[in-house]
């Protein structure tokens, strides 16, 4: 008799099983690998933010001994490789050839024998540079007589890129103009940058032998990028093999192509060698895909208390090459989810966007393609109307709501929300926090001159991308995939066309198996990462991987199920319809002992198959999401300011978040954890400047500041959870939520300690001096 | 990432490494904890010929009471600081300073000597240990001199050290039973340079205040002596009236610049604001410790 | 710069103390001890996260104290004793600050985890019960991008309960 041990399936926390390699050091990170023969690559990056190239002497370069090649642009263009599309449709330089557009752009590579002597000879490289006028802001970029900066594109006459809308425009300028009152928000969301801890790279392996080429790859996405990889470089698909190993974080960094990819495969396939590329952080913040830079302007139509109409103008810094990851269709992203948690009947959404002197990107940063910044827009303006309407900013909120009786609701802007309960989350919340109490303590805080703040954020956004008919990323559709194999002596094997960086995937998927088939989580092993073995997908961002290759492995898992029927009924001579399934068991109904396991089934699909039917215990499946996901919650921040230095101090974080069923809890928590972290230092610190010259300030971590365990405050985590009802497992996804809704809790708290001074913004990152000069011009300064 | 090559010696002694240094002329550089010179160097802002590494040398590690002066020796770490307690109590200065030295593992390594040679205007100890009147113990070819920290500093990150010299001690004066201080830094995180940082160090006799130091670290191109506060302290009792005057005059001597950190305006005012808070701070230190 | 001064080498022998067997090399000087650990070694568990000494990633033990393995020269530790993740377990078996960030999720990339671990378990030998103050300002010099340090600091906690029910 099997044991009768409870089946760790969804709801578990299961502790995970990739851990073992990861606290033993013997993680396989791209920088880990080592190949027979192997050169490294470096580059020269441009000091300036635009010039043009007179001439490139790489002589002295070249005469170091270990120096093996010297790659300019110039050479790249020979094979036609100096330029590459972008997942935006845009192209993008490789090695500069004409000009250099961003400080901090490749201009040439060194490959060597050591990285130590690569980074000698790039010393040794002379470039003479042309320096033209550099265009730091989208403002200057699309004023009158601007440089034109993409001077390379034939038709480009200026630095626009793009226009965009969604909504209803004549529908939107009525609620304005029959409006009570229209409260506007100006607020800028910093360029910001996803700096996971890893950096970029890759070990580039043309083997000429073989005709194979092995590229090893910090890719969130590597059946994407191998197919791209063919198209660029014109080596044949099923040649090219993408293997994505151990990442040490994404966050979206790792979803564009870089230059270096492109260029230490080229130098493999000159050199007949195998070529790492491991960028330095410097490299990584100053030209690998930032996060938002985005100018928006909000304005909040409100009629008899209720939001009657949202109209939002935005204005987005591009870089000097479009690149935004994010499906084709939208420029912006999903920011139309501007509308968030309100039931509001008319919005309308306008974006430009400019190409400027800088490292090109945008969407990155778990932003959930620009929800972060729709969030951030939508959070603060209501906070704003609130204050202006004398209302207490949650009630103004409140009764504001989709209700839960409008689901599936359809919004403004064409979202049909799947499934919502903002009040439960908010009520929870506000219960977690002691609100009234807290608003008694502010007030006689205030009496006192201390200065308590308290910050709400209720958040709606949205995942899952996406119905393959509506999204997808450079033509290639969204949909994802599993493919579940079980062994004649009951383990699994799960491959999945997604690629973890450290959400979990190994324990995750597994339980799902669990669920569906009977088998514990230890005994499915998940495969994801190397294109060679897994079935096709857009891989792991945006929060996809639950909403997408979550419901592809509970399909499959029930196509084997449907397969172990038809074997357990034949085993146990009794009708498919006369068993009941549980808990890893098919049994007769009414004769309980009549029963078989998953694991007999499993053995039986190699020795024992009914006459006629397929051997084997397997299947395949790509899911195509219906809809996407809607997670939602409610953020409470509680701080305190320091009126001699502006500094202020967390006291108190309470998160509530529903992202329907949560397969693996403890996951759950330590995805909301980081993100609350993230959304944090978003508010408080993180910041990529430029000055006018277009130098970058932000290029390293003692400019771009990452917060401590010190800084970083303690959550305290609530949950409700709305299931989704087209997901197969009613499950939502997670891993953007709390960057989405954080970073309004925290500047909303800050606000707030103000408020009653009327003050009604401060723009992010919310650094000490920002406080202090807003608490000097209320005269509160100590 | 990847420093340029340089030649390296670990000297048994500091005469031997005297030697070395004399031999490399301005070419060669004292290696104590390296906590701030080998980041210059995997950034290529610094490229020596030759460096002299002195973690081998003995005897230049404790920290010694005694004579009138705290002597901390060259091969002290920031750590060890931390954790002392002689630093406690009336050096409180010292105390309250160290642990906001860059961060806990750089901590470990990283020299009070070494941080003084390396003179960095947002170096928080060069301000604690002016405010201490502390000088330091160079050792050349010529023999040994002290110099005081008020001239030792010569502008950012330029000291009056030959390059033929070691600091092999820092001297901090015994500023008598009845004193207290702290050392105030606002971070924008743990590990980055001051915004501001006030260091104040009093000592007091017959219930006023004997000598006060008052020294400000990232308001201007060295670390920087309130030189107007504290003698507008001196003979004085701390009250209200007398640590706000301090206060503005500390402020007044403050050369902040506005950057991303703030505005000039905002870290003079910080500069008041801390050198009140320090100063409230050490006549609480003081009544303590005679008690 | 005096025409007599002869240029000294640019490398040198050493042997280094690693996980407690003694390894020897003949590195140039300015290799870095990171580099030394995982080229020169092959031990790929120490990783590089940054270059300016701000992220702890690459966080060794050097007789006993944690540094950035990535700002201290490899030949500065000749004759001493360093130890990597790979040093960590006792054979076949997890040191308590493994097993405290398995069972209580202290990581998710598992990047920063080696540096974080070490820092952690100097912690405890320096001061076995440490609140979660004193956790949160020892290891702020190890960034973690994922965890949002909370479940971190419950891995120590759960370490040095651990320990202290061994001892």
């Amino acid at each position: 008799m099997a044991a009768t041990e409870a089946i760790r399936g969804i709801g578990h926390s299961v502790k995970r099983l990739e851990d073992g390699r990861f606290i033993r050091g013997r993680g396989n990170y791209v920088e880990d690998i080592v190949l027979p023969r192997m050169l490294h690559l470096e580059f020269l990056r441009s000091p300036l933010a635009h010039a043009r190239i007179r001439s490139i002497d790489t002589s002295a370069a070249e005469a170091v001994p270990g120096v093996v090649a010297v790659v300019t642009g110039e050479l790249l263009a020979q094979h036609n490789l100096a330029w590459m599309p972008t997942l935006s449709g845009d192209t993008q330089a490789v090695l500069a050839t004409d000009k250099v557009r961003f400080q901090g752009q490749e201009v040439a590579a060194v490959i060597a024998e050591s990285p130590y002597v690569a980074k000698d000879a790039t010393e040794l490289i002379d470039v003479d540079y042309e320096p033209l006028e550099p265009v730091t802001s989208p403002q200057q970029a699309l004023a009158e007589g601007a440089p034109v900066i993409r001077d390379d594109k034939e038709g480009q006459a200026s630095n626009h890129i793009y226009s965009w809308e969604a909504g209803d425009r004549e529908a939107t300028d009525r609620a304005l103009a029959q409006a009570d009152r229209v409260i506007s928000l100006d607020t800028f969301y910093p360029r910001c940058h996803p700096a996971p801890l890893e950096c970029c790279g890759c070990v580039a392996d043309v083997d000429a032998g073989t005709g194979k080429t092995t590229i090893y790859m910090t890719s969130q996405a590597p059946h994407a990028h191998r197919t791209l990889f063919a198209i660029v470089t014109g080596l044949p698909e099923h040649k090219i093999r993408i293997v994505s190993p151990d990442i040490g974080g994404g966050f979206g960094n790792k979803v564009p192509i870089y230059p270096g990819y492109v260029v230490a495969t080229a130098a493999s396939l000159l050199l007949g060698r195998p070529v790492k590329w491991i960028e330095d952080r410097t490299g990584n913040l100053i030209s690998t895909g930032f996060a938002r830079d985005y100018h928006m302007h909000g304005e909040l139509a409100v009629k008899d208390g209720r939001m009657s109409g949202l109209r939002v103008k935005l204005l987005s810094d591009n870089g000097a090459f479009f690149a935004d990851a994010q499906p084709t269709k939208l420029k912006a992203g999903l920011f139309h989810i501007v509308t968030g948690s309100y039931d509001i009947p008319a919005a309308h959404v306008e974006t430009e966007g400019a190409y400027t002197n800088k490292a090109p990107g945008g969407v990155a940063y778990r932003c959930s393609f620009r929800v972060t910044e729709a969030s951030y827009l939508i959070e603060r303006l209501v906070q704003t109307a609130a204050y202006e309407l004398g209302e207490d900013p949650v009630e103004f909120r409140r009764k504001n709501f989709i209700r839960p009786d409008q689901f599936p609701y359809k919004s403004a802007t064409g979202f049909t929300y799947d499934s919502g309960d903002y009040e439960a989350a908010l009520d929870l919340a506000l219960e977690k926090l002691g609100y009234e109490e807290l608003k008694r303590e502010q007030a006689e805080a205030r009496k006192q001159g201390k200065l308590i703040g308290v910050g709400i954020a209720t958040f709606t956004e949205v995942v899952g991308a996406g119905h393959g008919a509506d999204y997808d990323i450079a033509g290639l559709r969204m949909n994802d995939g599993a493919e579940l194999r079980i062994h004649p002596t009951g383990k699994a094997v799960l491959k999945l066309s997604v690629k973890s960086q450290g959400q979990g995937h190994e324990t995750t998927f597994a339980q799902i198996v669990a669920e569906e088939l009977g088998l514990q989580p230890e005994d499915v092993e998940v495969q994801e990462g190397d294109t060679d073995h897994t079935p096709y997908g857009l891989g792991t961002y945006a929060s996809r991987s639950t909403p997408v290759s979550g419901a592809a492995t509970s399909m499959v898992a029930r196509k084997l199920r449907k397969k172990a029927q038809a074997i357990a009924a034949h085993l146990l001579e009794a009708s498919e319809d006369d068993l009941e399934w549980s808990e890893g068991r098919f049994s007769v109904r009414g004769a309980p002992e009549k029963s078989t396991s998953i694991q007999d089934i499993a053995f039986a699909a190699y020795t024992n198959i009914p006459e006629g039917m397929e051997g084997g215990l397997e299947g395949v499946h790509y899911y195509d999401p219906p809809n996407m996901t809607y997670p939602f919650g409610t953020y409470a921040v509680v701080v305190e300011i320091d009126r001699g230095t502006g500094a202020w101090k967390v006291r108190k974080v309470v998160a509530v978040d529903d992202c329907g069923v949560r397969i693996n809890p403890m996951i759950v928590e330590g995805q909301i954890m980081g993100g609350l972290t993230e959304g944090f230092a978003i508010a408080a610190m993180e910041l990529i400047d430029f000055d006018e010259d277009g130098n970058c300030i932000g290029a390293n971590f003692m400019d771009y500041l990452i917060p401590t365990s010190w800084e970083t405050p303690a959550f305290e985590l609530g949950m409700t959870e709305t299931p989704s009802p087209h997901h197969p497992l009613g499950a939502k996804g997670i891993g953007e939520s709390a960057t989405v809704g954080a970073p309004a809790a925290f500047v909303n708290a800050v606000v707030d300690a103000l408020a009653h001074t009327g003050v009604r913004n401060l723009e992010m990152p919310v650094t000490s001096d920002k406080v202090w000069e807003a608490l000097k011009e209320a005269e509160l300064a100590e | 990432m990847y420093p340029a090559s340089f030649e390296y010696h670990a000297p048994a002694s500091v005469d031997e490494a005297l030697a070395l240094l004399e031999r490399y002329g301005d070419e060669g550089k004292v290696l104590a904890g390296g906590q701030s010179l080998i980041p210059l160097m995997k950034l290529r802002f610094a490229s020596p010929r030759a460096l002299v590494d002195l973690n081998r040398v003995q005897g230049l590690d404790t920290i010694e009471e005694g004579g009138g002066h705290l002597k901390i020796g060259a091969l002290v770490r920031h750590r060890d600081c931390e954790r002392s307690e002689k630093l406690r109590g009336r050096y409180g200065v010292l105390a309250d300073a160290a642990p906001q030295i860059s961060d806990p593992i750089v901590r470990n390594l990283g020299t009070v000597a070494g941080s003084l040679a390396h003179a960095d205007p947002q170096g928080d100890w060069g301000s604690a240990l002016l405010a201490a009147r502390a000088e330091v113990e160079a050792t050349g070819p010529a023999g040994t001199r002290t110099i005081s920290l008020d001239d030792l500093f010569d502008g950012p990150f330029t000291t009056t050290l030959e390059p033929t010299e070691i600091v092999t001690a820092v001297r901090v004066p015994d500023p008598g039973p009845r004193a207290g201080g702290t050392y105030l830094k606002l971070e924008r995180k743990v590990g980055d340079f001051a915004t501001v940082g006030v260091a104040v160090h009093v000592s007091f006799s017959n219930g006023t205040v004997g000598r006060a130091g008052i020294a400000l670290t990232a308001v201007g191109p060295r670390n920087l002596r309130a030189t107007a506060a504290e003698e507008a302290l001196q003979g004085a009792t701390l009250d209200d009236n007398t640590i706000r005057q301090a206060a503005e005059l500390a402020a007044q001597a403050a050369e902040p610049r506005s950057d991303h950190r703030g505005s000039a305006d905002y870290k003079r005012s910080v500069v008041r604001v801390f050198t009140e808070r320090g100063l409230r701070k050490a006549a609480e230190t003081a009544r303590e410790e005679e008690r | 710069m005096t025409a007599a001064v002869e240029t000294a080498s640019l490398t040198r022998a050493i042997t280094v103390t690693v996980n407690g067997e003694a390894r020897s090399a003949d590195v140039e000087n300015r290799l870095l001890l990171v580099h030394f650990l995982r080229q020169t070694l092959g031990l790929t568990g120490t990783h590089v996260g940054c270059d300016t000494t701000s992220c702890g990633a690459c966080t060794v033990l050097l007789d006993g104290r944690p540094v950035k393995s990535c700002t201290v020269f490899a030949v500065m530790a000749e004759g001493r004793e360093v130890t990597t993740v790979e040093g960590l377990a006792p054979a076949g078996g997890l040191h308590p600050v493994q097993e405290g960030f398995h069972e209580e999720h202290g990581l998710q990339c598992g990047f920063c985890t080696p540096g974080m671990m070490l820092a952690s378990a100097a912690l405890l030998a320096e001061n076995p019960e440490p609140t979660e103050e004193e956790i949160r300002w020892a290891l702020s010099g190890n960034i973690c991008r994922c965890t949002g340090y909370q479940n971190i600091v419950k891995a120590v906690q759960y370490a040095g309960a651990k320990m202290k029910e061994g001892s």
